[in-house]
């Protein structure tokens, strides 16, 4: 219990300092890099209660994509920080003043509110999902018991969050599209709706002649490479 | 903690006998990790998100990390919740905060891109205009 306290206290401490450090610090790329290091103690944290494949989740989804996502856009943006960090002591004192009332209340509700627990508290063993020795049966992984769940009673949610995904994936494609001008493409519907009639000519040619290609006036060469 | 005292109990029930029966009634509480312990990590999470935003609001970036800090508070709260109350569905709910949360990171992000594509820079505490 002392090692789960210890750990509990290290992650929760690095988690809220790298939050903190986040806000604040001068530089972007070092924010994006403090909001991993706060994803890498969050994960810890939710190792801790026993849910490992939200934690294993969080690295992949969050750190791997979210994040690697955020690097590239402060990366490749020309931002002027200097010019964007001059209103950050003007709303010091009204944010601190709201976020301190957020968080009494918070903490109010957190620490004098008792909760009648259903069957049984107390972290790790409780979200594996199985009790060992109640029934017999062997206790089940946290992934088995999410996905024992997951796909029976909360099937509409798990399409919908497909859906969700698939939209917003359009939708970021379609936004940030860059379509060059002056640039030569394929296009592949020229290339997929050629006919014979118009891709060949047969020619009669003398013995010891030659040919000269006809000089059409088409609007895409044999390639079907055309305007962009 | 059981030690059995003669004096009144305190206001939460707990009895006041010698000091070292305080003392260690304090320590169990701070060493005993319960599921106040994580609600209140993750309120102060909450809060330093809140106050990310009002600090930075001329920066879009940054004001979508702190977007995505208050998402990872929600997210331990109720991983916390379902941990100590032995249900799935907290976590089950989580994933799809998850899920939401980088949908929501990818396309405010494409807008921020397009955003500075038009402008040049990602100023954002003028926006108020709808027609640019």
């Amino acid at each position: 219990m002392v090692l789960t306290a210890i750990f509990f206290y290290l992650f929760a401490g690095l988690l809220l300092l790298a939050g903190l450090m986040v806000i604040s610090v001068r530089n972007p790329v070092h924010a994006v890099l403090l909001l991993i290091f706060a994803f890498f103690n969050a994960a810890g944290l939710f190792v801790l209660l026993g849910a490992e494949f939200l934690a294993m989740i969080l690295m992949i989804v969050y750190v791997g994509a979210v994040a690697v996502l955020f690097l590239f856009v402060v990366m490749m943006l020309d931002i002027d920080f200097a010019e964007l960090r001059a209103g950050f002591m003007k709303h010091f004192w009204l944010g601190a003043a709201v976020g301190g009332i957020a968080l009494a209340e918070l903490l109010y509700v957190v620490t004098s509110w008792s909760l009648k627990l259903a069957a049984g508290g107390g972290g790790a063993g409780v979200a594996a999902g199985g009790a060992a020795g109640v029934t017999g049966r062997p206790a089940l992984t946290n992934t088995e018991a999410l996905g024992n769940v997951l796909y029976t009673k909360y099937v509409f949610f798990f399409e919908v969050a497909g859906l969700v995904l698939l939209v917003a994936l359009i939708g970021a494609i379609i936004l940030a599209l860059h379509r060059q001008k002056d640039v030569k493409r394929q296009s592949i519907a020229v290339q997929v709706a050629r006919r014979p009639e118009t891709a060949i000519e047969v020619m009669k040619v003398a013995s010891g002649g030659a040919i000269f290609p006809s000089k059409d006036g088409r609007s895409a060469d044999s390639m079907g490479r055309g305007p962009p | 903690m059981e030690q059995a005292s003669k004096q009144d109990c305190g206001r939460n029930g707990q009895t006041i006998g010698d000091k070292s029966a305080m003392r260690s009634a304090t320590i169990g509480q701070f060493m005993n990790i319960g599921l106040a312990h994580y609600l209140t990590v993750a309120a102060i999470l909450f809060t330093i998100g809140i106050f990310g935003i009002f600090l930075n609001r001329k920066n879009v970036i940054v004001i979508l990390m702190s977007i995505e800090l208050m998402l990872l508070a929600v997210n331990l709260n109720l991983i916390a919740f379902s941990s100590f109350s032995g249900d799935l569905t907290g976590q089950a709910f989580a994933l799809f905060v998850l899920t939401v949360a980088a949908a929501e990171a990818a396309i405010g992000l494409a807008i921020v891109v397009i955003y500075f594509r038009n402008r040049g820079t990602i100023a954002v505490d003028d926006i108020n205009l709808m027609k640019g």
